[in-house]
């Protein structure tokens, strides 16, 4: 049996992964009595084509871009970092502090605190679970699993004892004062020749993008990224070359908690402009989902995000417009998850069969 | 605090800690033969749904009991396949099971029911009635332990003294019998067990199997017993509670029951604020208290109380050759 060639394995296996998902969301629908062909053209017009879904689609995926880079940054380290719901939250609060108790004198002042605020909160809150695994041998994947909960049951206390504003009922904090709130797409000039009216989507778009040339910058472009990947490959023989494993796994994880972390800038900073309770509201577990898509490549995981950007604004239009509940996007995106993180063995036997037997036919007709 | 209240408390205790327990042997099973699962959350969850719903479409609890165990098995079924048959990544195959069943579950109840993706209430035959047992009322005037007996440990649906029998049938299981052996091996050494000649595939399989089963009683006691019918989330964590309390109890039965009265216990301390407030004297925040297990079991984790050493082989798929 031969091995696939390089571009099957890199474009191939997540495409048929994609797809065979697709399959069984759309069996799914038929099985609830829907239309799926319906059911995918209301989700492209309401997210792809117009200017307002745009909005949204692109806002979504930019809090994607900051989980998938995360989940990314923490897997080149054989690391599973489960927790990017919680440091999200925990981000979350970062930008709240930062927008709320510093007068702000412009929002590029306003964003570059939130943003570091967000990233040292987020980090804070994966430094434990790093230094457990590192120190101790506690396992990652549960402490953070672990650390979502602690971070869920932190924010309740904080939104409805301390933060909570005087006479308010629900458990946010207040409203951020002006100057800490971002311009929105439709107020960029020049996009706004594009984007009309009021959509979610902010300059936060732009920086995530930064960020994931940052971090492939990062992974593959220097002696850092180089120790990260090299650990992630083997423990044994970073170790040998002289590269300490709890350096890595603190660095890794404290990059990856920080990058979650600053997704709260597009959410509370961009759109909500106020901590709300929940405030990541999935996206740190859809970071997974995006970088297993994405082959753990910042290319691929900007490409992923995207999709479950669109994935995401579609889901909410079928929730709105058809009898589809809005829940279908939660079984699309396991769905996911489950064919490229854990069937992707299974794909990629499926490809090499195939492949095989239209090497097999070439050899024949090549003998006749 | 008096006699009373505490033994309210007890008795609610063993009420939600009776899921916890049924998903924490569960997870024992697929963990001790190798096969990480942090998919508890999402089988239980499908059970619950599948047994609200053919609860109240069959009107009799028993269908649904078995309908909630074919259900979950099926989740079992495809976590066995994508882990132990295709050799995936487990945390990853469980966490996206996860998401589907927290889907799939609102998809067929608002299919089946048309109501925002929660089953009608159960009534009659179509819940587990609590059962007294011999002798509670009569001995209800014994000082101190005829109140026990009569409002905590009597007065509770069927399940809860299944899910309490399942404890000493699990120790003896793996202890005491041929199946349980190997089923220890096959999480520490499958090599060992192949070169014995004994399917690796095989037992792991049937564990899985088994944690199916125990996950669908998890989630029909969630539905049919604890509450009268299926609502969205409606698990709320528990099976990451379990998975907590199956750290806790470093992957032993008998500490697993502990560790699930324990985190029970934290679980009634949160609907009793009031109660928390006059022991302690301070005002203690709701969400501490549902932080709790969580808080200590990452303390376990990290050795502070005790080590937890997990199963050698866990999380790792076998390949037959190297």
């Amino acid at each position: 049996m031969e091995r696939l060639p390089k571009w099957a394995d890199v474009a191939l296996v997540p495409l048929i992964s994609l797809l065979l998902a697709a399959i069984i969301a759309a069996l799914v629908i038929l099985a609830i009595g829907q239309d799926p062909w319906e059911a995918l053209t209301v989700m492209v017009q309401g997210s792809v084509m117009n200017a307002y879904g745009w909005g949204y689609t692109l806002y979504y995926a930019s809090s994607f871009m900051f989980t998938g880079l995360a989940v990314t940054v923490a897997f080149h380290a054989s690391l599973f970092n489960i927790g990017g719901e919680g440091q999200a939250q925990l981000g979350g609060l970062g930008v709240a502090l930062a927008c709320l108790f510093i007068p702000w004198p412009h929002w590029t002042l306003a964003l570059l605190g939130a943003a570091t605020a967000a990233a040292l909160f987020g980090a804070a809150w994966a430094a434990i679970p790093a230094y457990l695994q590192a120190r101790r041998g506690s396992h990652i994947v549960i402490t953070t699993i672990m650390f979502n909960y602690i971070a869920a049951a932190v924010l309740i206390f904080l939104l409805v004892d301390v933060l909570r504003p005087d006479g308010q009922m629900d458990p946010a904090t207040a409203r951020f004062p002006e100057a800490a709130q971002l311009p929105t797409l439709n107020e960029i000039p020049g996009f706004n020749l594009i984007f009309t009216s009021n959509v979610p989507a902010n300059v936060t778009l732009f920086i995530a993008l930064g960020m994931a040339v940052v971090v492939w910058l990062l992974l593959w472009r220097t002696r850092l990224g180089y120790a990260i990947r090299a650990f992630g490959k083997s423990e044994a023989a970073a170790r040998y070359a002289g590269i300490s494993p709890f350096a890595i796994i603190m660095v890794a994880m404290l990059i990856s908690g920080g990058l979650a972390g600053m997704m709260a800038i597009n959410n509370v900073m961009g759109e909500a402009e106020r901590l709300l309770q929940n405030s990541a509201s999935g996206a740190g577990f859809i970071g997974i989902a995006v970088a297993l898509m994405g082959r753990n490549h910042p290319v691929g995981v900007v490409l992923a995000a995207l999709l479950f950007g669109f994935l995401f604004q579609g889901g909410a239009e079928l929730g709105l417009w058809t009898k589809i509940p809005i829940e279908m996007r939660t079984v699309v995106q396991g769905l996911v998850i489950l064919f490229t993180g854990a069937l992707d063995v299974m794909v990629r036997m499926l490809l090499t069969w195939i492949f095989n037997l239209f090497r097999a036919g070439r050899a024949v007709k090549g003998a006749a | 605090m008096d006699y009373a209240t505490l033994l309210q408390l007890l008795d609610t205790t063993l009420r939600l800690a009776t899921p916890l327990l049924f998903a924490c042997l569960a997870g024992l099973y697929s963990e001790r033969a190798g096969i990480f699962d942090i998919g508890l959350e999402g089988k239980m969850l499908m059970a619950a749904m599948a047994s609200a719903s053919v609860a109240f479409l069959t009107g009799s609890v028993w269908v649904g009991m078995f309908a909630g165990m074919a259900a979950s098995l099926v989740l079992a079924g495809i976590h066995g396949v994508a882990s132990i048959t295709f050799r995936g990544n487990q945390l990853i195959s469980g966490v996206a099971l996860n998401f589907v069943a927290s889907g799939i579950t609102v998809l067929i109840a608002q299919r089946l029911f048309g109501q925002g993706g929660r089953t009608p209430p159960l009534a009659g035959d179509a819940r587990f009635e609590a059962i007294t047992l011999p002798l509670a009322e009569e001995l209800r005037g014994v000082p101190v332990l005829g109140p026990l007996y009569a409002e905590v440990i009597s007065g509770h649906p069927l399940l809860v003294y299944v899910a309490l029998l399942m404890v000493p049938l699990t120790w003896w299981v793996l202890y005491r019998t041929r199946f349980g052996l190997r089923l220890r091996a096959v999480g520490e050494n499958p090599a060992a067990v192949d070169t014995a000649g004994i399917s690796v595939v095989g037992l792991r399989f049937a564990a899985v199997a088994i944690t199916g089963i125990l996950c669908g009683l998890a989630g029909a006691y969630m539905a049919t017993a604890l509450q009268a019918g299926f609502g969205r989330e409606m698990t709320a964590g528990r099976g990451y509670i379990a998975l907590a309390a199956l750290i806790f109890a470093k992957w032993r039965p008998v500490a697993a029951l502990w560790a699930c009265l324990l985190f029970g216990f934290f679980q009634a301390l949160a609907l009793r604020p009031d109660v928390v407030e006059a022991v302690v004297q301070v005002k203690v925040p709701v969400p501490f208290l549902d932080a709790l297990p969580y808080v200590l079991t990452v303390l376990v984790l990290a050795g502070f109380v005790g080590k937890a050493i997990p199963p050698r082989a866990g999380g790792e798929p076998y390949v037959k050759e190297r």
